[in-house]
């Protein structure tokens, strides 16, 4: 059987299964607990990857259902996006001129952060 | 839950946990702390976590020397097993129009008065301690090498287990929705998991100060205000201080982790408890931060959220107790710098509630100097 100090659950952080375990045998019952004190979740995939399976190890030590673990809030930007994007937004159309100030600030995935598809760039 | 205390403490913040250790510390044994949501929920978690000597009023600048004193030993004090990232580099405080450098040089005087060691810089100054700046449009900078940051749900949480150490009872999920009084004398709480007697009660619910105290028929001249935050990827060494600029209403540092954490104020901002995000805030937060340090242009934003200041007439906190209500005591209205002053105001209450001497004169920053028009206002706050 692996190790729970080699086992790496969030990724982007580096968080082990063992840190995990540690922090909720030290009394965290919910996700944004586990966060605050592992750091899971908090960089750039935002818990993708690791919020259910911490999530799993909460219910499992509280033996509660998953449903049942209180989850953290997304946050946006959904995906990371670079700063340089956002403040080519501010350059033209200035403040509140959400149509008129629409540049191409790129989430990586053809969508500007706002929702709107982004043509060139 | 115990049913029966010496103090309750209300608020899991960094305020209440440092209210709630250095009770116990003292040596009042049966303490519970309540909190609704758990440690560092309210600002404390949301805070930029900034710790500085360099205000302009007086006993913001006795208050924050005395805070870093205790930060400074904190890690070792609280025996905590985690690190509190409590680091020195200083604040780099920027000032972009005449007036903010004519009020920092104002500032300064008053900083040096008091010990604080702050230096008048010229923006070429300025760039040696961060090479990565833009200096265009820059008069000056001052700059004090005590100031830091730390991080604030560690510094909380290590606060709590030391609390929990010395037999104090910690109550998350826990929220207080009443406080009994009789003739004048405070005999407990309600809650939302029961009824805990009690003769001390300490407000120190951040945000939902107001509500609180209104629970004892105290009205609080606070109100609270969003302010909105992102933090970016972790890279590589972009700067060492804490960079702030009032005219330009930011701050930003980077953490021991890379990430970079910024902030601004939005002077069109709505009193309220909303505490959503706006995505005009990335583009005016990026826009401004990519100007001062273009470097960030290529760095991503990972996150947004935002917090709330509970903000008072002066900008101060308002602390201690209240006439005619024997046993309340409050710990309020911090005004977005709670964070670094909770180390000294968890002491001076705690001292204040146990009739010990007081670590530090708190005397002026009592409810009643609202009614005597005693008010001491600071010109430096994002």
């Amino acid at each position: 059987m692996s190790d729970e100090n080699t086992i790496i659950v969030c990724r982007c952080e580096d968080v082990t299964l063992g840190e995990i375990r540690k922090a909720i045998r030290e009394g965290a019952t919910t996700l944004d607990e586990v966060k605050r004190i592992t750091r899971a979740g908090m960089g750039p995939c935002q818990g993708r990857t690791c919020r259910l399976l911490v999530a799993g190890e909460i219910a499992r030590y509280h033996r509660k259902h998953v449903s049942e673990v209180l989850q953290s809030r997304y946050r946006p930007p959904v995906k990371p996006v670079k700063m340089g994007d956002f403040a080519a937004l501010s350059e033209e159309g200035g403040n509140s001129q959400e149509e008129g100030g629409h540049r191409q600030a790129t989430g990586g995935d053809g969508q500007c952060i706002c929702g709107k598809a982004v043509t060139g760039k | 839950m115990k049913t029966t205390a010496d103090a309750v403490v209300i608020g899991g913040g960094v305020v209440g946990a440092a209210i709630a250790y250095n009770l116990a510390k003292y040596g009042l044994k049966n303490i519970v702390l309540c909190e609704k949501d758990t440690f560092a929920s309210g600002s404390t978690g949301r805070c930029g976590a900034g710790v500085r000597e360099q205000w302009g009023a007086e006993g913001n600048i006795r208050m924050c020397k005395a805070a870093i004193d205790i930060f400074e030993n904190l890690q070792e004090e609280l025996e905590y097993d985690y690190d509190i990232e409590f680091v020195q580099k200083g604040y780099l405080m920027l000032a972009y129009i005449e007036k903010e450098w004519e009020q920092f040089n104002v500032n300064i005087k008053v900083q040096h008065k008091l010990g604080v060691n702050a230096v008048a810089l010229t923006p070429q100054e300025a760039r040696e301690i961060v090479p990565t700046l833009n200096t265009e449009g820059l008069y000056g900078a001052t700059f004090n090498a005590r100031d830091g940051h730390a991080n604030p749900f560690h510094t909380t949480r290590a606060y709590l287990k030391a609390f929990e150490r010395l037999g104090g009872e910690v109550c998350f999920f826990t929220e207080v929705t009443g406080i009994e009084k009789t003739n004048g004398r405070i005999q407990g709480v309600k809650t939302t998991k029961g009824d805990i007697s009690a003769p001390v009660v300490v407000n120190a619910a951040g945000p939902w100060a107001a509500p609180v105290a209104s629970m004892v028929g105290v009205d609080l001249p606070v109100y609270t205000e969003r302010h909105q935050i992102l933090v970016t990827e972790p890279v590589g060494r972009l700067f060492d201080p804490m960079l702030m600029s009032f005219s330009r209403g930011f701050y930003s540092q980077q953490t021991p982790h890379g990430s970079v954490v910024m902030g601004i104020g939005d002077p069109n901002e709505p009193k309220g408890y909303d505490i959503g995000h706006s995505w005009q805030f990335l583009r005016r937060m990026c826009d401004i931060m990519c100007s001062v340090v273009p470097a960030l242009e290529g760095v991503r934003v990972v996150r947004q959220w935002s917090g709330l200041y509970t903000i008072s007439p002066d900008a101060h906190p308002i602390l201690g107790t209240v006439p005619g209500i024997d046993g309340y005591y409050h710990a309020v209205g911090f005004s977005g710098h709670g964070f670094m002053l909770a180390p000294i105001v968890g002491k001076v209450i705690a001292e204040m509630i146990l009739d010990k001497e007081l670590s530090i004169d708190i005397s002026g920053l009592d409810l009643g100097r609202f009614e005597r028009g005693d008010l001491r206002v600071e010109p430096s706050v994002v």
